[in-house]
């Protein structure tokens, strides 16, 4: 094309932008055109012309002229990518062709130059073993949308939990949190188990980033167990069954750890994430023990987890009971930058983390009646509830800082 | 004693139906007397039909002229249905259930009660355990519509169990019944074009197939174990999975919003979501089936997620796009060789 054309932003006084009656070329463009599919040409013919495309800039065919002339008047070509009008002798030609290619969509593009982006795009994704790797990411995507996949019993979804969930807290787990992990040999490698681990950071990142790290570990899936308002609360509810979660209840308790799952249970509860920071490291009271006749029921080892840092990541000073109270939530939290600085409060601090699972607790050698007997119920939720603090007291004193 | 005499109420509906004749052509089973106040609208096969009110006292006079041995009690409904208001379908539920019970103890024959329950007797909230057993209570006791009716009908069952423990009583809790004909508030619901779920909320289903239903009364009859029994296939479903391999839409409403697409579907006659069914998709539930295996010795041919395949497959998809471009793709690819030299030295060309 000749380089030294002025290509005018006008319409050459033809009717266009607010000079006649008529409405402008783009509002013309926009207006659906119900009849031009069969005006023009067969359906054929508009791929012999795509096929023709590279060499077609410089030829004139006149037969095309008359149609092009009235499609442009009835619809108008202009589109963003060609300016309304082009002088000279390509003025027909790209016309043409672009009204071609509105009337058939989809075979704008030759799919010759779509594999070739799409190959590109893999590359660029997928690295240099994009072909199994896109396979896999395309099985992988068409098992979610058929629903080919299973959850089991208790609604959890091992693929998206492992995928999506721990991929976008794992980032968090070691860059943010720096999480060290100490004792991660006291996990069994199967079987069933109990993890009881103190409760600590106004929403419960902890057991989340329990998760995360476990699964980072050891490969096991911590099923955490929670109460019963993270399922009454849409989303929250649905997302925490998906992850393995399921109610705390003796029932659940007992019927994951017989089939042989890692379970999480936190037993301070709300009591536990909703204390003031004033309080940070304290226990509260350990539940009903209820976690303890579970394990003594069905024999399975109780592994103390104690973590530090997670009282910092949302220290709470304040709460709003009345409100609390109105939306049937255990409190309002009221940190030193939420609700002052909006949803950017919701950044937790970046405190350093540690968790320690302590040696595991042996339920098994208890006679069988053991979890019917409240005193020795109340002795082992007392013994796990002390390892668990002093755990906490040696964890403090050896830190030197929150954030380091 | 040669072959025994079985009285099936609720022989009108399709289930009630189907069990009535394949029952007469089992073995073991002399006369198959199917009562209810309807005429079926199908064949009743073999079976011998009484029309007669399960709420009135003629059904002692039924059972005592047929020389009944066992009686299957599967007329509770789940909606009004044909039979008209709430108030008609409580009456025959609870009423009926009663007058039907008074008859069995009158009789000296009665051998055996089998009666048709429903999960539903769970209810469904937040507050559940994943797998409910059969010793465990609704966490919230149901205080109105077809919940209240099941938790009232077991009650009765109950106390007649109690009252004669010479007669082999069996509660047959059964899972959501699916299948191609089943008609059914949460199939009717699942064969709306466009299905609107509980935004937020994804609960578990579980079914249990039309076939198996039949199957598990059945093997009850022929095999009389007194006890309640949770019937339903393996597995379970969410609903957000059962759509997707349905290929119908979701639209996804605020619970509160839900209400008024209730009333919406009900007075288009489209579809019927009792408050019952509201909770079971809004939390959904899931029945532990160990006991139907150890204890009735009953194993269902169909798993949760097959007898919904089979549901489906009678169903056109009404969305799906996405899944299909998908797995079009997906299939082409793999199988794809190495693409031609050429094209990768042009892709590579213009990477570096």
């Amino acid at each position: 094309m000749g380089d030294a054309e002025i290509i005018p932003i006008g319409t050459r006084g033809r009717p266009g932008r607010a000079t006649g009656t008529r409405p402008s070329a783009a509002a013309r463009g926009l207006a659906p055109q119900p009849k031009s599919r069969k005006r023009g040409k067969p359906a054929a013919e508009p791929e012999e012309q795509q096929a023709e495309r590279p060499g077609s800039d410089e030829r004139t065919e006149p037969a095309e002229r008359p149609e092009r002339t009235e499609s442009d008047d009835r619809a108008g070509a202009p589109t963003e990518e060609q300016p309304p009008v082009v002088p000279g002798a390509g003025e027909s030609q790209p016309a043409a062709r672009l009204e071609v290619a509105e009337r058939e969509p989809s075979t704008g593009i030759p799919v010759g130059d779509w594999l070739m982006a799409f190959q590109q795009a893999s590359r660029e994704l997928f690295g240099e073993q994009w072909e199994p790797q896109l396979a896999r990411f395309l099985a992988f995507l068409r098992r979610r949308l058929t629903g080919e996949y299973d959850v089991d019993e208790y609604g959890f979804d091992p693929e998206i939990t492992e995928r999506f969930l721990f991929a976008a807290l794992r980032p968090i787990a070691q860059k943010w949190f720096r999480i060290e992990v100490r004792g991660i040999e006291n996990i069994p490698a199967d079987g069933g188990a109990l993890v009881v681990s103190n409760h600590s950071g106004t929403i419960p990142v902890d057991g989340l980033m329990t998760m995360t790290t476990i699964h980072d570990r050891t490969g096991r899936f911590l099923r955490p167990l929670g109460a019963d308002l993270v399922f009454r609360l849409p989303f929250v509810g649905s997302v925490a069954r998906k992850g393995g979660a399921t109610l705390a209840c003796n029932e659940d308790a007992e019927r994951m750890l017989r089939g042989g799952e890692l379970v999480g249970v936190w037993p301070e509860g709300f009591k536990g994430i909703g204390k003031p920071y004033a309080e940070r490291y304290k226990l509260q009271r350990f539940g009903r023990g209820g976690f303890v006749s579970a394990a003594v029921k069905t024999g399975v080892p109780i592994v103390p987890l104690s973590v530090v840092g997670a009282e910092e990541i949302y220290p709470l000073v304040g709460n709003i009971p009345a409100l609390a109270r109105v939306l049937g939530v255990p409190y309002i939290p009221i940190t030193p930058l939420f609700p002052l600085l909006g949803p950017l409060g919701l950044v937790p601090l970046p405190s350093k983390w540690i968790l320690e699972f302590g040696e595991p607790i042996r339920t098994d050698a208890l006679e069988s009646g053991a979890a019917e007997d409240p005193m020795l119920v109340f002795n082992v939720t007392d013994q796990v509830r002390e390892t668990i603090q002093q755990t906490l007291y040696a964890l403090l004193r050896e830190r030197t800082s929150v954030f380091r | 004693m040669g072959g025994r005499t079985v009285l099936i109420t609720g022989v009108s509906r399709d289930l009630g139906r189907t069990f009535a004749r394949s029952l007469a052509e089992s073995p073991g089973i002399d006369r198959v007397v199917g009562v209810d106040v309807t005429p079926p609208r199908g064949d009743l096969g073999a079976a011998s039909f009484v029309r007669a009110d399960i709420r009135n006292p003629v059904m002692a006079k039924i059972i005592a002229k047929e020389d009944v041995d066992a009686v299957v009690h599967m007329s509770v409904i789940a909606t009004p249905g044909s039979a008209g208001a709430r108030g008609t379908m409580k009456e025959l539920n609870v009423i009926g259930t009663m007058q039907l019970l008074a008859a069995c103890q009158k009789s000296e024959r009665v051998r055996q009660v089998l009666v048709k329950s429903s999960t539903t007797a769970y209810a469904a909230s937040s507050r559940d355990p994943a797998m409910f057993t059969e010793d465990m209570e609704p966490r919230s006791a149901p205080r109105t519509g077809y919940a209240k009716d099941v938790a009232d009908v077991e009650g009765y069952v109950r106390g007649f169990a109690r009252r004669r423990p010479d007669v082999a009583v069996t509660i047959l809790r059964c899972a959501n019944v699916i299948g191609p004909r089943v008609v059914s508030p949460l199939a009717s619901y699942l064969r709306l074009p466009v299905i609107p779920t509980v935004l937020g909320f994804d609960p578990r289903l579980q079914f249990l197939h039309e076939h198996d239903l039949v199957s598990a009364l059945g093997h009850a009859v022929a095999n009389p174990v007194p006890g309640t029994f949770n019937v339903a296939g393996d597995g379970v479903l969410m609903l957000s999975q059962a759509l997707r391999r349905m290929q119908r839409p979701s639209l996804p409403l605020p619970a509160a919003a839900f209400g008024g697409v209730r009333a919406t579907l009900h007075r288009a006659r489209l579809a019927e979501l009792p408050p019952e069914l509201l909770a079971f998709l809004t939390y959904g539930r899931g029945v532990d089936t160990t006991r139907m295996r150890t204890e009735l010795g009953f194993v269902p041919r169909y798993t949760t997620a097959s007898a919904f395949e089979e549901f489906a497959a009678t169903l056109s998809p009404t969305g799906g796009r996405t899944q299909r471009a998908v797995g079009a793709l997906a299939e082409r690819f793999p199988a794809r060789p190495a693409m031609p030299p050429s094209r990768l030295a042009i892709a590579g060309g213009d990477d570096g």
